[in-house]
Formats: structure tokens, C-alpha cells, sequence
């Protein structure tokens, strides 16, 4: 077994991906890098995007299939939607899923709907890949996460995976979707490792994953939240209360069969969510519990989530704004004793 | 211009069934007989006419809300067209597009959209498809001139120029951005000039008469393929139509729209008939043949099933759990 960074992971899938289907194009914002300079060019391929995440494919295949565009999202996104529609699979790198609102009637209204408003002949196999997350100290228009923005709107499916094994599996089946897909990569999990095989399979889309099994509190986390949802669980193990984590992986379509397994087993539940918790993927799946699970619940469930506020920028704000380990343990503590 | 027979017989038949089909939905817009809001494009169909005819029938296309009389253009059925427009199960988007969306795949229609500017991206990505799978199609992108001030044109257009895509934007300039007036809203002397911006090649030329806009689009479209690159094309018409069906038309004043009148493109094409030796019984017969159809299309439509109302949770993925449509 080899471990690798979630980035390695999606660069890995990427190249694979590029190598066994030659419709699978790139187009983004520096998706290269260096293009331009014909009298002292610079170094071609330096940047692979902000965060080196496509660095090489434009010097494994060329610039006719990797295309570094100008900043023009709704150009290019609506680019991928015609060439996806004709045959082509692109995908598209949006540099970061803060910069959704200049494109947004591309995906909200091309993308998610042709296939339905025009009669069903035409498929959209797209797949835009997004940067999101806060704890970077990027401020309020380079940190937030969206999910539920696009997990809103019918015809789209929206990824957000945590590790790299995931990363990778779940990539590959993006890219293999017949239907526009949004993956979502957190920048604070980029740097982190885990066990990938060499011959990683495609995981399916709608396809949840029990991160932690446990019978005393069922934790639902959404992609970085599984990083502090483990240390929490780890935390109060020693309390002997045993936590299992859901990590759904998939938001749209979502496996809500495998959450309501879990309430069902422990009947106390505690959802976490970066985003803002106005109709969030938290107050999502939170409502899905009670209509269908209500007799199963020993207590209220609890959402952790960021407060109704843009990011702010100075480190002891922002890490105020991320749900902490701390609060969860507290969470867990009180629906365990509720 | 050398133009055959059948061709011809093709372009009389279509500028008449656009004008024919447009005055009867104006018709049952008054009657209130169908659901839904209505655009008809009456003053425009030498422009749809003679742009297609100058594309092959599977070259790509996308059309905006304003769509009934590219889509005739297009060769899509008439009676699914119809229906599409009643509402019904048998309509060109089974129910689920209505008036604003009519669009046919199978005919190289990429779309018909009701967001003013997203056809020509989506046009871009077809024609950038087309050039990395070495293809041959040919792709157009209709749009007014209130679309030339949005974003997603200028981007497409950028694009198109930067990655020598061969295409098509086709601006009809009707003279009104919905009620706004194009000599207010431009801020260029002419439409065309947009173009330069981009040092895209240009054309402009006089959207009432089908031949011309013919010649111009035939051009065009050897010039682009040859070249490899963009081509902006400007066609001056009149939108008689108000901006929907119901619009009271009163930012339009009389005397503008008598004077247009001069140059209705259904007349001129009448007038021009005999240039083409073709005469006048001859155009007599097409509009007989085309009213008929356009009547049986009309009787098709209103007898139709509608669709079952289930039928709503169909085709909106390819693939996902239907229990989680819900």
C-alpha cells in the first residue's frame, strides 16, 4: 500500500482519466500556466492551477485537450456545457467555488437543465472541479463551501470528499457520469495522506461511507468535518460513549438509507457542517431525520455549523467561525445524556 | 445568385409557414388558448430563412425564447412544434419546454434559451468540439441585439477569437431590446462594431431580404471554415412583434412601425420572386400547401393527450435514485 495526498490523488485521477478516454478535456484559469511570452517565454506548466493540482497534463497532452482560458467562467462553462453535449467530456476547474456567482446561470440553467427542459435526447457529462473551505486565511470571498447552493438544483450532483481514497474513487466516476457533476476539494485537505491503491477502483456516486462505526451517537460530518469528528469520537471513547461517523460523500444524489441505518441503531444524532447553517446540507439532512426517523430519536438532533456570517479574515475570527473538536465533544456529551 | 429549384421551393415554403404560424399563435394568444408566455417573430424570418438555409441540416445552432421561427428553419416538425407549444405529450420536449425552450437535438439544435446571452457559449463549446474531434459541422448562435451588452457574449466571443474556433454569432438587430431601443443602447455607431473589439471579422447586412442574408451567411460560413475563426454577423430588421404575446407595443410609435412596413420581409420576398423566375401562381400554391399544414399542425396540437402529470419526475438525470425526486 502507498499513501498519498488528496492532491496527488486527484492529479493521479485525472491523468488516468485523460489517458483511458480522449473525449476528457480541461479548461480553466491557469489550469497550466505560463501561456503567453513568445519572445521570452516563461516556464510552461508552473502553476497547474493555484494549487498545483493539474500540474503536468498539459506537458503529457498537449494544450489542444488542456486549455488554459482567459477569466471567463460563464464563457467557459458554458463552452464545457455545448462540447459535453456534442460528445466531448470536459471538465472544468473553477478556481474557487466563491467565484460561483459570474457563472452560476451556466450551471443553474444550461447545465442542470437541458436534458429535462429539451425532451431527454441530450445529455450534459460534465464535471466542474471547485476549490472550497475555509481555514486558510483567505477571507470572505475565498473560503466558503456552497454545498447546498448547487445540492439545491435539480440535474446537478455534488461530490465533497474527504480523503484522498476518496478523492481519487470518487473523480473517477465524475468524470464517467453521464450527468453534470460538481466536486468539490477542501483546500485544508490537499496536504493530507492516506492509504490509496495502485489500482484504485471508481467509487459510485450516491454511495456513503461509515467512517467510524459505533452504537451510543451517530455523527453525520461533511467532508472536513470528518477530520474533527474523529479526534472528538476518539476524545470520548475514553468516556466510553462510542460514536459512529457517517461520511456521506455525495450530497445530491445523497444515501440517506445509510444515515437513517445508523439513527435507527443509536436514536441520537449530531450533524456537522461548515457552511452557514441557513438552508444548509446541515438543516437538509437534519429535516430528512425527523420526517423519517422521528420515532427512532432518543433526542433532539444537534447541527454544528459556522454562524450566519461571511468568513472573516484575522485567525482568531475565523477559527471562531470553523465548528471546532471542542464543541463537538460537547454535543456529544449532551445528546448522550439527554 | 445562383440559387436551385429546390431550394428555392424551401425558402418560400419556410418564410411563408414562419409568417403563417406566428399570426396564428398571435391569434390564440388573444383567445388565451394556450398556457404560458408567447414570442412571435414576425418580421424575422428572412433572417432564420436565409441563415439556414446557408447551414447544413446537421450544423448546430442555439436559438433564444424568441425560437418558433428557427426551429421551423430548422426543419423540426411543425406539429411537435405545435404541440410543445399546447403543452402537450406529444410536443418536441414532451411538455417540459413549452414555448420559450422549442428545441429539437436530433436537428442540431443545441438549445433554445430563455436567459438573453447563453446560447453563444454553449455554441463555443460545440464548435470547439467540432474542431478537436476534426469535424466538419458547421455552428451558429442566434441572438438580438439586446444580448450584445451581457457577459457571456463577450466572453464566448473572446474565446471563440483566442482559440481560432470557427463559428457563427448571428445578431438579429430588431431594433428593440425588449422595450428598450437600440439607438439608445448601443453604444457603438454600428451593431457590427462590437466586433472589433474581439478583431473579429464582420459583416452587416439587411435582414428583410432572405437572399442577401443567404449570400452573406454562405460567405461567411467558407470564410470562417477557411480561416479558422469567428464571424460576427449584423442583420437590420423590424420587430413588428412586441416583445411577448400581450405586450401593449407602446414605446413603438405608429409611424415607426408604418414605415417598416416597407420593408416586411415576407413582402419583399414576394417582390423578389420574379428575379428568381419564379411566379406568382407558384408562390400562390406554396402559401396555399403552407397554410394548410400550418392548420392541420394546429388542429394536431389541440386534440393532443396531455402529458400525465408523473411524467414530471422523468429525464432529469441520466442516471439517479428516482425515491430522492420527490
Amino acid at each position: 500500500m502507498r499513501e498519498l495526498t488528496v492532491k496527488e490523488a486527484i492529479n493521479e485521477a485525472l491523468f488516468e482519466s485523460f489517458e483511458n478516454d480522449e473525449n476528457v478535456i480541461l479548461m480553466g484559469e491557469d489550469i497550466a500556466g505560463g501561456k503567453g511570452r513568445e519572445n521570452y517565454p516563461g516556464t510552461q506548466d508552473s502553476w497547474g492551477g493555484p494549487f498545483g493540482v493539474t500540474q503536468g497534463l498539459l506537458t503529457k497532452f498537449g494544450p489542444e485537450r488542456v486549455r488554459d482560458t482567459t477569466i471567463t467562467e460563464a464563457g467557459f462553462f458554458g463552452a464545457a456545457v455545448g462540447a459535453a453535449m456534442t460528445g466531448l467530456r470536459p471538465i472544468v476547474e473553477l478556481m474557487y467555488v466563491d467565484f460561483a456567482g459570474v457563472c452560476f446561470d451556466q450551471l443553474m440553467n444550461q447545465a442542470a437543465k437541458m436534458r429535462y427542459m429539451f425532451g431527454g435526447k441530450q445529455s450534459v457529462p460534465m464535471v466542474v472541479r471547485t476549490v472550497v473551505g475555509a481555514g486558510f486565511r483567505a477571507g470572505s470571498e475565498h473560503s466558503q463551501t456552497l454545498y447546498s447552493l448547487y445540492a439545491h438544483i435539480p440535474g446537478l450532483k455534488v461530490v465533497a470528499p474527504y480523503d484522498a481514497f476518496d478523492a481519487k474513487g470518487l473523480l473517477l466516476s465524475a468524470i464517467k457520469d453521464d450527468d453534470p457533476v460538481i466536486f468539490m476539494e477542501h483546500k485544508r485537505l490537499y496536504m493530507t495522506k492516506c492509504d490509496v491503491p495502485e489500482d484504485m477502483k471508481a467509487i459510485p456516486l450516491g454511495k456513503g461511507r461509515i467512517r467510524r462505526p459505533g452504537k451510543d451517537v451517530t455523527i453525520i460530518a461533511i467532508q472536513r468535518m470528518n477530520l474533527f469528528a474523529e479526534e472528538a469520537a476518539q476524545k470520548i471513547s475514553e468516556e466510553n460513549i462510542d460514536c459512529e461517523i457517517i461520511d456521506p460523500r455525495t450530497y445530491s444524489p445523497l444515501d440517506e438509507e445509510l444515515i437513517f441505518e445508523s439513527v435507527r441503531k443509536t436514536g441520537r444524532v449530531i450533524v456537522i457542517d461548515e457552511s452557514n447553517p441557513k438552508c444548509s446540507l446541515a438543516s437538509e439532512i437534519t429535516s430528512l431525520i425527523s420526517e423519517k426517523c422521528f420515532n427512532d430519536l432518543k433526542t433532539a438532533v444537534i447541527k454544528i455549523t459556522a454562524p450566519h456570517t461571511p468568513i472573516p479574515f484575522s485567525p482568531p475570527m475565523e477559527d471562531f467561525y470553523i465548528p471546532s473538536t471542542k464543541k463537538i465533544i460537547e454535543a456529544i456529551k449532551k445528546v448522550h445524556n439527554a | 445568385m445562383n440559387i436551385d429549384k429546390n431550394k428555392l421551393n424551401w425558402i418560400y415554403k419556410k418564410l411563408f409557414t414562419i409568417r403563417f404560424f406566428e399570426e396564428r399563435i398571435k391569434k390564440i394568444a388573444k383567445e388565451k388558448s394556450v398556457p404560458g408566455y408567447l414570442h412571435t417573430c414576425i418580421g424575422s424570418e428572412a433572417i432564420c430563412v436565409g441563415v439556414m438555409s446557408a447551414l447544413s441540416d446537421d450544423d448546430w445552432i442555439s436559438s433564444t425564447y424568441r425560437n418558433h421561427g428557427h426551429a421551423i428553419a430548422k426543419n423540426c416538425e411543425l406539429k411537435q412544434i405545435t404541440s410543445e407549444i399546447y403543452g402537450r405529450s406529444t410536443g418536441i420536449c414532451k411538455g417540459r419546454g413549452g414555448s420559450m425552450h422549442i428545441s429539437d437535438f436530433d436537428k442540431g439544435m443545441l438549445g433554445s434559451f430563455g436567459i438573453v446571452a447563453a446560447g453563444p457559449p454553449v455554441v463555443l463549446g460545440a464548435a470547439l468540439q467540432e474542431k478537436i474531434n476534426g469535424g466538419t459541422k458547421m455552428s451558429a448562435t442566434f441572438f438580438g441585439d439586446g444580448a450584445i451588452h451581457n457577459g457571456a457574449f463577450h466572453e464566448a466571443a473572446g474565446l471563440a477569437k483566442l482559440w481560432d474556433i470557427p463559428m457563427l454569432f448571428v445578431c438579429e438587430n430588431n431594433g428593440y431590446a425588449e422595450a428598450t431601443a437600440t439607438d439608445w443602447h448601443l453604444n457603438t455607431k454600428e451593431l457590427k462594431d462590437i466586433a472589433k473589439a474581439y478583431d473579429m471579422i464582420s459583416y452587416q447586412g439587411d435582414g428583410n431580404n432572405v437572399f442577401e442574408v443567404h449570400q452573406i451567411t454562405r460567405d461567411a460560413i467558407i470564410e470562417s471554415k477557411a480561416k479558422n475563426t469567428p464571424i460576427f454577423l449584423e442583420f437590420k430588421n423590424y420587430r413588428f412583434s412586441g416583445q411577448y404575446e400581450g405586450d401593449t407595443q407602446l414605446y413603438q410609435p405608429l409611424e415607426e412601425i408604418e414605415e417598416a412596413k416597407k420593408n416586411d420581409p415576407i413582402k419583399k420576398s414576394i417582390e423578389m420572386a420574379s428575379e428568381y423566375n419564379f411566379s406568382s401562381d407558384e408562390i400562390k400554391q406554396i402559401q396555399t400547401d403552407v397554410l394548410n399544414e400550418v392548420n392541420e399542425a394546429f388542429d394536431f396540437a389541440e386534440t393532443q393527450p396531455w402529458p400525465n402529470p408523473e411524467d414530471a419526475l422523468e429525464e432529469v438525470y441520466v442516471n439517479y435514485p428516482k425515491e430522492l425526486l420527490r
